[in-house]
């Protein structure tokens, strides 16, 4: 009630106008309604089909980038720096992460990496707005490998929006604790950098581990913040020389860790430590983590398969397809042919590893399988 | 009946089916393990031309008031209309990019420049037809609902005006699909005639309004003064482009030899028979890479049918290998110029548009469908259950369904020949009574006058 009959009939007009571009509503920003009128003439295609044949970043239609800068961080991390094209948004928040496809002989890959870059970030060096994510090469990762030696400049990625719960809030909270292991230190590099540039660095203490002093990523970068924020303390903790960092050993090196709110990310086992810690101490709710998807080939065959949407899960063996997983748990899968030609079951794989029965290919989380002859390859997730 | 017995037919073995459905299979995988950057190249590069084409068409028919720029502009457009229905719309909606985990061009997201909503074309394409190929009462493809495409299919007096309903549906083929496929889903999806605002009407009538207000209202508004003859390009374009999917789709389903089935087959089918119903099901037609790539390399139709989601520029390569299995097994493989396979579809729907007692074949040996029967007293070797074909003494080449169709196209002509000579024969014997009964009949006239005149003496 209360609307104005004119302001419904200009909105009416506005919805009609954008409709055929309404699949990409949120990412098309002002640009929408003209497009929505030009793709009454391009129908079925939007203009920016059209359009990105002359700059692949004019398209709003899926969010791409181009690879402006490749930094080595270590020997085996790189920074790479991102410029995006239409439709992005930059009001991420710091500690997000990104989902990136690269092109690897005709097949796009999938992965998802933290920004490193803090929000708004507006660097001279390369123009216009861009972001950065921090790689570190892994040794039986495909794509990390490739990702740090094999990627250069003028490279197109493709990107998913950002997203994650694992974020600094605004303003920070007076004291902070970050514990972060090896390629861990990427999101909170995001957190810090914003806190640096808004110049709101709080009593932060960040304990980061690495093996040699060589392997320590954005070294420099630490210092520098440790010099120029007195609040601001970097604790580098080298494995190599004295061995995993002790949960037990924070009451004597930083004894108001319990008054901070904490952000941990690392491998697996560290974190398990870092919650049981927490949880003996009962500060759960200060304790912030992000597990990092280990990217490795998946080995196992069958695991238990969970249908996102209803939350429903089933262990299945390396034989049983997705859509029998489905159909043994009660979830309704859409198909047809059940025998691979017909494309009726396809489904996004959320997260894990599934296996096509036909041939032995591997599929990553983000692709989109064809359920009826999938199989699950350890644990997995469908957007289902 | 159409074949009820696909292995009978073939005259292979339950072993050899599955052999054969292993070969293929590796076939599959050697093709799938060799996919990369080439072929991606090729998609990409095949969307890039279509669509500058289609731009560069657009851009000429603001002149179209110019007789010549009409000419080229409504050409333009008609070859990228083409080009976009078949080498990319079918093509990519079959999910034959997907391997490449592009989410532009996806099964699960392109879309068509037809009349039809690509997802309701895909339902109805990729499940029914593609797994139900040609099993009667199963796969709608079959006469698309209006034509008698086999004598299998009982007579109606309304496939007497099939010569013209094949004009029309020829004519406006995008529209004859739309509406097969919208019916499709709603009866695939449950939805009731009556429920007005179904989401399958809705999609389908957004769509059409999108397809028609562009071409016939829109474009040519947008051109300004040359709105009529744009209009008329337009108009053009699609008929052309109708006209053209619907020759290459009857040349790979219609031509002599493309067999049919009962739906007995499909019970307890295994995937080897799945394949040899798909490969005895379909036809080709000869092109080269021209006449290939503006058919969506769907002048591989049969290899199409076999590994229908395989990239279409690998279609040539798989041919080559699925001949080669013809060859070991003595199956045939249906093939021949465009225009002689047109021709014999188009005879079959002139044919078939009269009621059987005009059709001198019954549907276990005509031209467009039959079935094991049709083999009956021509076995010529002494067989056995499992393994109903023979060696050729001669050569020591497997005898299949080749050499059967042979023997029975020979068979057939003894039999017929052997009838003519009965006929011929008896012919003759009547020849000769009615000659004998007119000697007689002569004679006794001869007499009766004889005896008239020596009674008047
Ligand atoms: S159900 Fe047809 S491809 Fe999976």
């Amino acid at each position: 009630m209360g609307r104005k009959p004119n302001a419904m009939t200009v909105r009416g007009v506005k919805n009609w106008l954008e409709a055929p571009a309404a699949g990409i509503a949120e990412r098309g920003g002002k640009l929408n309604l003209l497009r929505g009128a030009v793709a009454r003439v391009t129908t079925p295609l939007l203009p920016d089909d059209y359009l990105h044949l002359a700059n692949p970043l004019w398209s709003a239609r899926e969010l791409r980038g181009r690879v402006v800068d490749v930094r080595k961080e270590t020997a085996d991390s790189a920074t790479l720096v991102i410029k995006p094209g239409w439709g992005f948004d930059f009001r991420y928040e710091p500690g997000q992460y990104i989902g990136i496809g690269i092109l690897v002989e005709g097949r796009w890959h999938w992965r998802s990496y933290s920004l490193t870059s803090p929000p708004d970030w507006n660097d001279p060096r390369y123009g216009k707005k861009v972001i950065a994510i921090a790689v570190k090469a892994m040794p039986e990762g495909f794509l990390s490998s490739h990702l740090v030696n094999g990627v250069s400049a003028g490279t197109v990625v493709r990107l998913a929006a950002p997203q994650g719960a694992f974020v600094l809030p605004s303003p920070p909270p007076p004291k902070v604790l970050f514990l972060t292991a090896g390629s861990g230190i990427t999101p909170v590099m995001s957190m810090l950098r914003a806190m640096d540039r808004r110049d709101v660095v709080t009593d932060v203490v960040h304990i980061h581990s690495a093996r040699t002093a060589e392997d320590v990523m954005f070294a420099a970068e630490l210092d520098a913040l440790h010099a120029r924020h007195p609040g601001f303390v970097s604790h580098v903790h080298l494995t190599g020389e004295k061995g995993k960092f002790a949960t037990e050993t924070l009451d004597e090196l930083y004894p108001d860790w319990r008054e901070r709110q904490t952000w941990a990310c690392g491998p697996l086992g560290m974190l398990d430590e870092i919650e049981k810690h927490w949880h003996e101490a009962g500060l759960e709710s200060a304790l912030h983590v992000e597990r990092f998807e280990v990217e490795r080939s998946a080995t196992t065959e069958g695991g238990t398969v969970t249908f996102g949407k209803s939350g429903r899960t089933v262990t299945v063996d390396g034989a049983t397809t997705l859509l029998e997983a489905g159909e043994s748990a009660g979830v309704q899968l859409p198909f047809g042919c059940r025998m691979g030609i017909c494309q009726t079951c396809v489904v996004t794989l959320s997260s894990g590893h599934a296996r096509d029965l036909r041939n032995g290919t591997e599929r990553f989380e983000g692709e989109k399988v064809q359920t009826c002859i999938s199989a699950a390859a350890g644990d997995c997730t469908l957007e289902v | 009946m159409a074949i009820t017995d696909i292995r009978a037919f073939a005259h292979l073995a339950a072993e050899d089916v599955e052999t054969l459905g292993q070969e293929l299979d590796t076939l599959r995988r050697s093709v799938e393990q060799s996919l990369g950057e080439r072929d991606a190249r090729y998609i990409r590069r095949t969307i890039a031309a279509q669509r500058a084409l289609e731009l560069a068409a657009r851009a000429v028919l603001f002149g179209s008031r110019n007789r010549w720029a009409w000419m080229t502009g409504t050409a333009m457009l008609s070859v990228a209309k083409i080009i976009e229905n078949m080498e990319l719309g079918h093509n990519i909606s079959h999910g034959q990019w997907d391997w490449m985990n592009d989410p532009e061009i996806h099964s699960t997201n392109w879309e068509w420049d037809m009349t039809g909503p690509s997802a309701q074309w895909r339902r109805a394409h990729n499940y029914s037809h593609h797994t139900y190929t040609n099993v009667l009462g199963k796969d709608e493809d079959l006469g698309f609902g209006i034509l008698r495409m086999t004598r299998d299919e009982p007579w109606r007096p309304v496939h007497l005006v099939q010569p013209v309903a094949n004009i029309v549906l020829a004519a406006a083929f995008e529209w004859g699909i739309a509406l097969h496929d919208w019916t499709i889903e709603k009866e695939l999806t449950g939805v009731s005639r009556y429920q007005v605002f179904s989401e399958p009407n809705k999609a389908f009538a957004r769509k059409i309004t999108r397809q028609v207000a562009k071409d016939f209202l829109l474009y040519p508004a947008v051109t300004g003064p040359a709105f009529l003859s744009t209009l008329k390009a337009n108009a053009t374009a699609n008929l052309i482009r109708n006209l053209w999917a619907y020759a290459v789709i009857f040349c790979g389903h219609f031509p002599d030899g493309a067999e049919k089935f009962t739906e007995e087959q499909l019970e307890g089918e295994t995937p080897g028979e799945w394949y040899l119903r798909q490969m005895l099901g379909s036809a080709n037609f000869s092109a080269g890479p021209v006449m290939g790539f503006m058919s969506g390399n769907l002048s591989y139709q049969i290899e199409h049918h076999l590994f229908p989601d395989l990239p279409s520029n690998r279609y040539p390569e798989v041919a080559v290998g699925v001949r080669g299995l013809c060859e070991k097994y003595d199956l045939p493989y249906t093939t021949g110029s465009l225009g002689k396979q047109y021709l014999l579809a188009f005879r079959t729907i002139h044919k078939l548009a009269l009621p059987d007692r005009f059709l001198r074949r019954t549907a276990d040996d005509a031209p467009e469908t039959s079935s094991e029967r049709k083999f009956a007293g021509v076995t010529l070797h002494p067989g056995s259950e499992n393994r109903p074909w023979s060696i050729d003494p001669a050569t020591g080449k497997r005898r299949g369904l080749r050499w059967a169709m042979h023997e029975a196209k020979i068979a057939l002509r003894a039999k017929a020949e052997h009838e003519k000579e009965v006929l011929r024969g008896a012919e003759r014997t009547l020849r000769a009574k009615a000659r004998q009964e007119q000697d007689l009949l002569r004679r006794a006239r001869h007499a009766l006058r004889k005896s008239h005149t020596s009674y008047s003496a």
